[in-house]
């Protein structure tokens, strides 16, 4: 247990220090900026209390915000993305149970059910994200390319990354 | 009332999600409508700290890039410093800022090369001729004097160190003004030698050892070095005074040439009362 939750504070802190460091000051073509931080809360195990999953999101988005100038903006997004997860969650897989222990990770459960399970996440989380920073619909279109273009780069950095942290099972 | 108790408990996935998304809404708020009023942001001392750590290290990979961009603007500097003005004295004024007059320039360069195990040592410079530099001239860097320029091409020069045998600089001691000439002997780059100090003045270890700007090449006041030993070589009226260069000779970098504007006018005089 105390194992489990020292490693996802140390993902966390990994995490914030990999985006707020090297990410956040790749722009490539000033308008795609990939958030793989998010991963944390992709990655939280399956019995994660429903009220520690939001407060876990909340401290992650905040500490985005901390280094970024944009208080609030993170977090509200998170904290989105974590409310959204167990209902996500319920709908992909109605048909098989998880197993105890299983880790919501592509060596454990797949690579499409990995795929579906963190782009609609993701897409929650950007979508709020970007809207939320322009806060209008003014330049709806605009923001709609650059927030496509975010997610498939962050979904590209979640995937490889998952590939590189877990060794496939054998 | 313990309804709405149960009602929350029931729901409380709902309203800690609520509550929180509310708390970054107010942060979001505070922040788009009173720039840095929320505690929230990159001033703050810790956030402060590790921002700046991150900027050190990526400071490394623009380093050569700032040490170039200023050493170009303590040339420029100590081009508009007071000190390398000449004091004219002349009654009649044309215009009035013509109190001070430049007499030294400096150009900033690049050593390129350097040696300083030799008897005899040489630098070499990036700039040349193109950028101004000519024969004779005086090198310094922000330490002290380096040496003479002894050969230009149109892109480098070649400058006599102050380590090798046929420097002879004009010197004096700061304290008392009394003049001598600094050479060096070979052996240790970082000692050199006082010569020509009459015995009736009494030096002190550590008196600084400045130019005396007798010499067309360098201003008065350029730090040379520090008396470390001194002696009297049986039947000699002089001290032989070892001093501690003040310029690291193994560790120079950047260097500025010292171009003496008046340098002509003033050779040209020379030789004329030579001749009579």
């Amino acid at each position: 247990m105390i194992k489990l939750i020292s490693r996802n504070i140390f993902r966390l802190l990994f995490l914030v220090f990999f985006q707020v460091s090297i990410l956040n000051k790749v722009e490539l073509g000033g308008i795609i900026n990939p958030y793989l931080y998010i991963m944390f809360i992709l990655l939280l195990p399956f019995e994660t209390p429903k009220w520690l999953l939001l407060v876990a999101a909340f401290v992650c988005g905040l500490m985005i915000d901390m280094f970024s100038e944009t208080a609030g903006l993170h977090a509200a997004a998170c904290v989105l993305m974590a409310f959204c997860r167990p209902g996500i969650l319920k709908v992909i897989s109605s048909k098989q149970d998880y197993e105890a222990g299983m880790r919501p990770i592509i060596q454990d459960l797949g690579f499409n059910w990995f795929f579906s399970y963190s782009l609609v996440l993701v897409a929650i989380h950007h979508f709020l994200l970007f809207y939320l920073e322009v806060f209008s619909f003014h330049e709806f279109f605009q923001t709609f390319l650059r927030m496509l273009l975010s997610i498939i780069f962050t979904m590209a950095l979640i995937i490889l990354s998952q590939y590189i942290m877990y060794r496939p099972k054998k | 009332m313990r309804n709405i108790g149960k009602f929350l408990l029931r729901q409380h996935f709902f309203f800690i999600f609520l509550l929180l998304e509310i708390v970054s809404f107010i942060l979001l708020v505070q922040n788009n409508f009173y720039q840095h009023s929320s505690f929230i942001n990159t001033t703050n001392t810790f956030t402060g700290n590790i921002i700046t750590t991150f900027n050190n290290v990526s400071q490394y990979f623009s380093l050569k890039d700032a040490n170039r961009k200023l050493a170009e603007e303590n040339a420029r500097l100590l081009n508009e410093s007071k000190k390398y003005y000449m004091k004219t004295d002349e009654q009649v004024f044309l215009y009035k800022d013509t109190l001070y007059r430049q007499q030294y320039e400096f150009i900033s360069a690049k050593v390129i090369g350097n040696t300083t195990n030799n008897r005899n040592n040489y630098l070499t410079l990036n700039k040349g001729s193109r950028q101004g530099i000519q024969k004779d001239m005086g090198v310094i860097t922000s330490n002290g004097i380096v040496g003479i320029v002894k050969e230009v091409s149109p892109n480098f020069s070649s400058v006599i160190s102050v380590l090798h045998k046929d420097t002879k600089i004009s010197a004096k001691v700061k304290k008392n003004g009394h003049l001598g000439t600094v050479n060096w002997k070979g052996g240790d780059y970082r000692y050199g030698e006082l010569i020509d100090i009459p015995t009736h003045i009494k030096p002190t270890i550590g008196d600084t050892i400045i130019t005396s700007g007798y010499s067309s090449s360098f201003p008065e006041g350029i730090m040379i070095g520090t008396i470390s030993d001194f002696r009297i070589d049986k039947g000699d009226n002089f001290y032989t005074i070892t001093i501690k260069f003040s310029t690291d000779f193994n560790n120079i970098s950047y260097a500025y040439v010292i171009r003496n504007i008046m340098k002509d006018e003033l050779n040209k005089l020379t030789k004329e009362s030579q001749n009579d």
